[in-house]
């Protein structure tokens, strides 16, 4: 199990050096530098040509890369240009918030998608089977974006029952710890806070939670129907046991295992989501951040953000690996 | 020549006739397919979509009523933006005005050729460079040996890398260096797909690699090349064809995702779904079926593809076959 | 009174825009406490079907019927609720299956697919289910059974599945056991193995065995009575010696004569029965055999032929049965018949098991398939 774990995270080495490189280059290809974007069209040569200098832009790449390097080994991301600060920090008063988001997603997916998959399943035929079906279908092939409007219309802009925008009413005046809104306000007894944190989810995480919810009911859907029919479920019927049982113990667990894979794999296409989702509700996560810093070339940035939501994803997928191992024991990690 | 143990040695006098038969067999496979989807009322429903939509694009704009960039609306002075006037469907306007005074059904007509464009070459693009890639790594690590396993290893390194880049990121950063334009979406979203082409291949092709008539044929000497060509490739197809028609539905979702953020297409003289859908935005207001038509065709294209590719896959499952 | 009496059984299945399956049509035989009772015929022939039936474990589908009487003890198992039937289940009547790695579930433990039939039927829990399911590892038969308890299906061979298959059948003592081909997806060795082990349970128990099988050396060493059966019906019944010394129904006659003997000349061939299970005639039409009968006349044509009762309890359904002084001298086939199922001389399947399914089910006659 350990020695698993750590040969992952060694095969992580040269997958991010690889990752880092491309980016490297490719990013610097970019037409118009960060100079472009501080100075606009108005600069002078020699003033673009101190800005390079100062940023360390006018040296050959791979010396770059090698600073670059450098300095990540001692897990230092360099500081944006546009905004001043260390790229660690700005991704740590952001990323809370994407993942606070992607969580909700993640939550409201498995939490509906598991039990409506494995109920249009026991009912394959009837009304609520075709309900999901035709549900998922739908919610497969509607842009996330649109989506969010549709729900922000109706259930912010209509009905007012959910803002329309931000993460938080800024006029309860919570208090930050780990920029966790929700867990902030549990750690410091700020429940008003918490609630108004989890509230401001609920509609951009319905948005984002979409397309992995119409995946999961159609995974677990497919997967009890097949389960339904092995023989082990005869087996365990033939000993007598309660349907409660034969349910939980014989037909869930075995029909988890398909959709443990998959949401692993739906968590990389979550990240996207949220850029789009966040952009709709004013969210204040890493999306609309990353969309900018693209304009403003702030190389530092982009290299630091996707590198770390690089690893974020390697890690979702190893953790889904390992939860695997656990259900599934003809699954060794070696 | 490999050298073969007994017992499979006797599977491989079995299979030897199994595989000489193979090429009637994937014949007979895809007739088998077509006829259960046929019989599926799902993929029925798919095909009369998509029959619809591609006669609409390839034939609609010769007929539409009016030019797709006529600003007529403005020049009557029956759209005033400023007011809030937006007239809705009439009968010389079928689906009414856009903000700038454009006939919305031509709009929607031309468009459809557009989001027809932009979903095939999507598709195409990421089709070839993922099968490529992921069939070089197939071939590589189901018969290529050691050597083999390092090619496909590399390859697959590289694939993980595209991968753990969000696929909205990595067409952003696609459209922002070559430049909003529909080519970029094409691009864009078509580079997004190659991981799930490439490995799909891959997989599909190493578990036909390890089946009886490749035994068979290796056993008879033939080539690996040619096994690669003419056995493993041809049978590994079918997961990758399904795909195919699945990603054309998400690639006209995430074109229109794109053209959301604002990398689509700038020039609207050229209208397309996901364009008329973002440029919308702002009139949700006053007319929210401006959103809703692009919304809604993209919907039911998407529903098209995804409900033909499904029956398909179900089609062409051996475990469903009864 | 009869264990189980089952009386002019049916199971239909009908699918939506094609002819119904009669996969089981009128079966009727009945087991005795503590017998050992065949059901015997090629893949095909409804013997799976009739032992689902009666344990209702038939998968629910749209076009399933159900007809006839199946009594245990008193009450029609087909007429009772899905609870009292679930109680009566892995309790009073278990199964055992054909193929034990599917038919454990992977992802659990053997120990708790052992202790939760001891839970469910006998209220034990913790370590006296733990005690218990590792004396009833013992019983049947595996080595080390406080480790096995913790394995994984996977981990354990073929041989050591079915014994822990035959332990959760055996937790509750049932009064009937149903094995559905239990050796057929065993080595030959073990199949020997697992006989041995069930005779000596049923022996020591007193339970009563229903042995499903289209081997007919697993049959000559074990039951009491054999029921054959053929297109879902039973074409003849008879006590084990009767039934191999003098075979009156001419398809028992073929299933014995494709059985190969050691003693056979190496020029001798098989007599293996010509077609297949797919070439049956409808029973309203006349004898579902007399497509492959070699005794056919015309008689066998036009309508279904009679249950004969014999002189000697024997019973067969057939217009021109075999004659008495058999095709082969008499003493011949009792030295022929394997015994105690050593190894080499269990006889090979009658004919490959080809025949589609009834999805979920095992093979089962479908004639609406053939093209």
């Amino acid at each position: 199990m350990i020695r698993f774990i750590v040969r992952r995270l060694l095969q992580l080495i040269p997958t991010l050096f690889g990752l880092s490189l491309l980016l490297f280059i490719w990013l610097r290809r970019l037409p118009g530098g960060p100079e472009t974007a501080i100075l606009g069209e108005r600069g002078t040569p020699e003033m673009r040509a101190a800005i390079r200098q100062n940023l360390g832009l006018d040296e050959p790449i791979l010396i770059q890369y090698g600073r670059f390097v450098r300095r990540l080994i001692r897990l230092d991301l360099g500081t944006s240009i546009s905004t001043k600060r260390e790229v660690t920090t700005e991704f740590l008063q952001r990323f809370p918030g994407t993942v606070e988001l992607t969580i909700t997603a993640m939550v409201i997916a498995i939490g509906i998608g598991i039990p409506l998959g494995y109920l249009a399943a026991r009912r394959r035929g009837r009304l609520l089977d075709h309900l999901s079906v035709g549900g998922s279908l739908i919610g497969i092939c509607i842009p996330v974006f649109f989506l969010a409007y549709i729900l922000k219309a109706i259930f912010s802009e209509n009905l007012g029952w959910f803002p329309s925008s931000g993460r938080q009413d800024p006029t309860i005046g919570a208090t930050r710890i780990t920029n966790f809104f929700v867990l902030d306000g549990l750690m410091t007894r700020e429940w008003d806070a918490a609630a108004d944190a989890l509230w401001h989810l609920v509609l951009p995480g319905l948005a984002l939670a979409s397309i992995p919810l119409a995946i999961i009911v159609r995974i677990t859907r497919a997967s009890v129907l097949e389960v339904l029919n092995e023989d082990f479920v005869r087996t365990a019927e033939a000993k007598g046991l309660t349907e409660n049982v034969v349910r939980r113990r014989h037909v869930l667990r075995n029909a988890m295992l398909p959709v443990a894979t998959s949401i692993g794999l739906l968590t990389g296409g979550l990240l996207s989501g949220a850029v789009l989702t966040e952009t709709v509700f004013a969210f204040s996560g890493i999306g609309a951040f990353l969309a900018d810093s693209i304009s403003q070339r702030d190389y530092p940035v982009l290299m630091g953000f996707i590198m770390i939501i690089a690893v974020v994803y390697v890690l979702v997928n190893l953790i889904v690996d390992l939860s695997y191992s656990l259900i599934d024991p003809r699954v060794r990690v070696r | 020549m490999t050298i073969i143990s007994g017992k499979k040695r006797e599977k491989i006098d079995r299979l030897a006739e199994l595989a000489a038969r193979e090429e009637e067999r994937g014949v007979s496979l895809w007739q088998d397919a077509f006829r259960r989807l046929r019989r599926n009322p799902a993929a029925i429903v798919g095909a009369v979509i998509l029959t619809i939509f591609v006669l609409v694009a390839v034939v609609g704009p010769f007929f539409v009523p009016y030019g797709p960039t006529d600003t007529m609306g403005i020049r009557e002075g029956v759209v005033r933006v400023g007011q809030g006037l937006i007239p809705g469907h009439s009968a010389e306007h079928w689906l009414g005005y856009d903000h700038q005074g454009r006939d919305v059904f031509s709009r929607m007509v031309v468009g459809a050729r557009q989001t027809l464009l932009v979903g095939v070459v999507s598709t195409l693009i990421g089709l070839s460079i993922g099968a490529l890639i992921g069939g070089l790594a197939g071939a590589a690590a189901g018969l290529g040996g050691r050597w083999g396993r390092w090619v496909d290893a590399t390859l697959m390194r590289f694939i993980d890398m595209l991968l753990a880049m969000p696929s909205l990121l990595l067409a952003v950063s696609i459209a922002a260096l070559l430049g909003p334009s529909l080519t970029t979406v094409m691009i864009a979203v078509g580079m997004v797909s190659v991981p799930v082409f490439a490995r799909l291949l891959r997989g599909s092709m190493i578990v036909q690699s390890h089946s009886d008539y490749v035994l068979a044929a290796t056993s008879l000497g033939v080539r690996k090349s040619k096994i690669a060509l003419t056995h493993v490739l041809p049978n590994s197809l079918a997961p990758v064809i399904v795909q195919a028609t699945l990603t054309l539905a998400t690639a006209i979702i995430e074109a229109a995702a794109l053209s959301y953020l604002g990398l689509g297409n700038p020039d609207s003289a050229v209208p397309e779904w996901g364009v008329m859908l973002a440029d919308a935005q702002p009139w949700l207001g006053i007319r929210p079926a401006l959103a809703i038509y692009p919304a809604v065709a993209i919907i039911i294209t998407a529903l098209g593809f995804t409900l033909l590719g499904e029956a398909m896959r179900e089609a062409l499952d051996p475990k469903l076959r009864k | 009174m009869a264990l189980l009496e089952v009386d002019d059984l049916s199971v239909t299945f009908a699918r939506r825009g094609q002819r119904a399956v009669r996969a089981v049509d009128g079966v009727s035989f009945s087991v005795d406490a503590g017998e050992v009772v065949g059901l015997v015929g090629e893949s095909g022939c409804g013997k799976s079907v009739t032992s689902l039936a009666i344990m209702g474990l038939l998968p629910k589908q749209p076009g399933l019927r159900v007809g006839g009487k199946a009594v245990f003890d008193g009450s029609d198992l087909l007429q009772l609720d899905d609870r009292s039937r679930r109680d009566i289940r892995g309790r009073d009547i278990a199964m055992i299956f054909q193929d034990p790695l599917s038919s454990l579930n992977p992802v659990i433990p053997i120990g708790l697919q052992v202790t939760e039939v001891l839970t469910r039927h006998r209220g034990m829990r913790g370590d006296a289910a733990a005690k218990e399911a590792a004396q009833l590892l013992d019983r049947v038969g595996i080595p080390d059974p406080k480790r096995r308890l913790k394995e994984y299906p996977h981990q354990l061979s073929g041989g050591m599945r079915q014994r822990a298959l035959i332990a959760m059948a055996v937790a509750c003592q049932p009064r009937l056991l149903i094995a559905d081909e239990p050796t057929t997806a065993l080595d030959v060795t073990i199949q020997a193995q697992i006989l041995e082990l069930l005779k000596d349970l049923v022996r020591d128990s007193g339970t009563a065995l229903v042995m499903i099988t289209h081997d007919l050396g697993v049959v000559a060493g074990m039951c009491d009575s054999i029921n054959v059966l053929y297109g879902g019906r039973v074409v003849e019944t008879a006590r084990r010696r009767p039934l191999f010394r003098e075979p009156r129904h001419p398809y028992t006659v073929g299933l014995l004569g494709s059985v190969p003997r050691l003693d056979a000349g190496r020029g001798e061939r098989l007599n293996p029965i010509p077609g297949s299970v797919r070439d049956l005639l409808p029973w309203p039409d006349g004898c579902a055999f007399a497509p492959r009968c070699t005794r056919r006349v015309d008689a066998c044509v036009g309508e279904p032929p009679q249950l004969v009762l014999a002189h000697d309890g024997r019973s067969y359904r057939c217009v021109n049965p075999a004659p008495v002084p058999g095709l082969r001298p008499t003493e011949e086939i009792r030295e022929t018949v394997p015994g105690e199922a050593e190894p080499g001389t269990v006889p090979a399947q009658a004919v490959p098991g080809d025949a589609p399914a009834v999805p979920g089910l095992g093979p089962a006659p479908s004639e609406e398939e053939t093209p």
